[in-house]
């Protein structure tokens, strides 16, 4: 088994407050969907609005997310799955792929070379 | 001796062409990367010039070069005792299989390599690079010729999709069914695109390129060996045979763009036309045509045509109804316009054009105003031809291309 990082992004400010009953349904069904393709969700996390975020570069700190764009992290959650075949049908049916995506990013395995 | 040296030389190299997917595919199933399956393949053609001029080539040069390749591999994950921990996405190494000298009792994976080479988390460059230098053993420093950027350039671009193969665990399998049809576009894509870069290259400017063509119509062949039920392969091999066999009226002498209907038909390679119906016929035999087959069969009626004016138009103008609604891009639009202009006359094709420039995602491409040109000449709109042509001359990069159009440019200026 491989373990990816799948980052959540959904529209600026992504507030957790503003998910739909609908959102929420399907959220709901998730976990069972991963497991019935193979994956088994280790951990997760969603985030405060991105309106809460500060970023700090150099020693300047700002108000607002690391790189402002259309679309923030809203969360993220750590998957294993067999392969990235597998990786990426549960994130193909994640939500937040229909007003935002995710990314597929697998974790960093030190192999001693 | 010399005679011995130069018929071995010849069945490595004819070996190198025709069997480097086969060992290379088997032995990374073994290697579990390809770096290592790599390197042992190479080898294995190494030992093979030493070997084959003591003992004879062997029948069947291809499982000789498995069988040395894959022991080469295990070998050395034997040294390097990291049988467990080193790309666990490969299939498991299967020791007994590796001493099979019958070909028969190898298994296939070229396909394998062919879908994880192709694999549709890497970008499109990716995919063309691995695959030249994987299944195709082509090096580095031919591929970065063929696609005009340094080997450095080239290098860093296969080291970093095949370490993102490893890190990501892209899995070295053929696609399951719910994924074949999606997964096997990519497949067909890369090697179009092969094929495509290479046609579309200066006259003789380069030889490297000229071998792209070659390498494209080898893995389409192989392909269709390898998925003999798949219209959709049928179909592209069909389009390339189609597009190859009009290879040498392309341009003029001077290496200058000649149109279809400027070309001499008899030159065109009638074997290849023939091939080409015959996988068509095929392709539409099954019911299940898509973009492929429907290029070709587009292909097919103009590669059977005594003259450009005698071509079937009206048939062409229904496949592309056909294909608009398979593969719905505003390009296909673009050139149903000229059938519609063939059938209907010029005017209803300008119409067409007309609102595909209104559109908008055509902006910036050359055949727009350049076919707008040609009608606007035909209807004998002279002026407004001329600043057509100006403006598709203005987008061209295409040296050979730019040099037609300036000449139509010039037929175009009112005589003074």
């Amino acid at each position: 088994m491989a373990q990816y990082g799948i980052l959540i992004y959904s529209p600026a400010p992504a507030d957790p407050m503003d998910i739909t009953p609908d959102y929420l349904a399907l959220l709901d069904r998730y976990p069972a969907q991963v497991e019935e393709l193979g994956g088994k969700i280790v951990t997760g996390f969603a985030l405060a609005p991105s309106t809460t975020a500060t970023a700090v570069r150099g020693d300047t700190v700002t108000d607002g997310p690391f790189i402002e764009a259309k679309e923030v992290v809203a969360g993220f959650f750590i998957l294993e799955a067999p392969d990235l075949d597998v990786a990426l049908r549960i994130a193909k049916l994640n939500p937040a792929t229909r007003d935002g995506g995710v990314e597929v990013r697998p974790l960093f395995v030190w192999d001693g070379e | 001796m010399t005679d011995v040296t130069g018929a071995v030389e010849r069945a490595v190299a004819d070996a190198h062409r025709r069997e480097w997917a086969f060992v290379l595919a088997a032995t990374a199933r073994v290697a579990g990367d390809f770096d290592l399956a790599e390197e042992c393949v190479q080898d294995a053609y190494v030992a093979a010039l030493d070997a084959w001029a003591r003992e004879g080539i062997p029948r069947k040069p291809g499982a000789w070069l498995t069988t040395i390749a894959k022991r080469r591999a295990l070998d050395a994950l034997r040294r390097e005792r990291v049988f467990r921990t080193k790309m666990p996405m490969l299939v498991e190494p299967d020791e007994a299989e590796v001493d099979e000298p019958d070909e028969d009792a190898v298994p296939d994976d070229r396909l394998r390599l062919i879908f994880t080479c192709c694999h549709p988390a890497l970008a499109r460059e990716a995919q063309v690079a691995l695959t030249l230098r994987l299944v195709c053993g082509v090096g580095t420093g031919d591929i970065a010729k063929a696609f005009l950027v340094t080997e450095t350039t080239m290098a860093a671009r296969v080291t970093r999709a095949k370490k993102k193969i490893s890190a990501a665990r892209i899995p070295y399998r053929v696609p399951d069914s719910s994924e074949l049809t999606e997964r096997l576009d990519a497949v067909l894509s890369v090697i179009h695109l092969l094929y495509t870069t290479g046609h579309t290259a200066p006259s003789g400017a380069d030889l490297v390129r000229a071998d792209l063509v070659e390498r494209a119509l080898h893995l389409a062949r192989m392909l269709l060996a390898l998925m003999p039920d798949e219209p959709e392969v049928r179909g592209l091999l069909a389009l390339l045979l189609f597009t190859d066999a009009r290879r040498v009226t392309r341009t003029d002498a001077e290496g200058r763009l000649r149109l279809l209907e400027d070309q001499d038909r008899s030159l065109w390679d009638r074997a290849a036309i023939d091939e080409g119906r015959r996988l068509v016929l095929d392709s539409f035999r099954t019911g299940r045509v898509g973009r492929y087959a429907l290029q070709a069969a587009i292909a097919s009626l103009h590669a059977i045509a005594a003259s450009y004016e005698a071509t079937d138009w009206p048939q062409i103008l229904g496949l592309y109804d056909q294909l608009l609604l398979v593969w719905p891009s505003p390009v296909v639009a673009l050139n149903r316009a000229v059938a519609v202009s063939m059938v209907r006359g010029p005017e209803a094709g300008l119409a067409e054009i007309g609102s595909l420039a209104r559109d908008g995602r055509l902006d910036g491409y050359h055949y727009l105003p350049a076919v707008r040109a040609d009608l606007l000449r035909r209807l004998g709109r002279r002026d407004e031809a001329a600043t057509a042509y100006q403006a598709a001359i203005d987008l061209v990069d295409n040296e050979a291309e730019q040099q037609f159009l300036a000449a139509r440019l010039a037929e175009c200026r009112p005589a003074a």
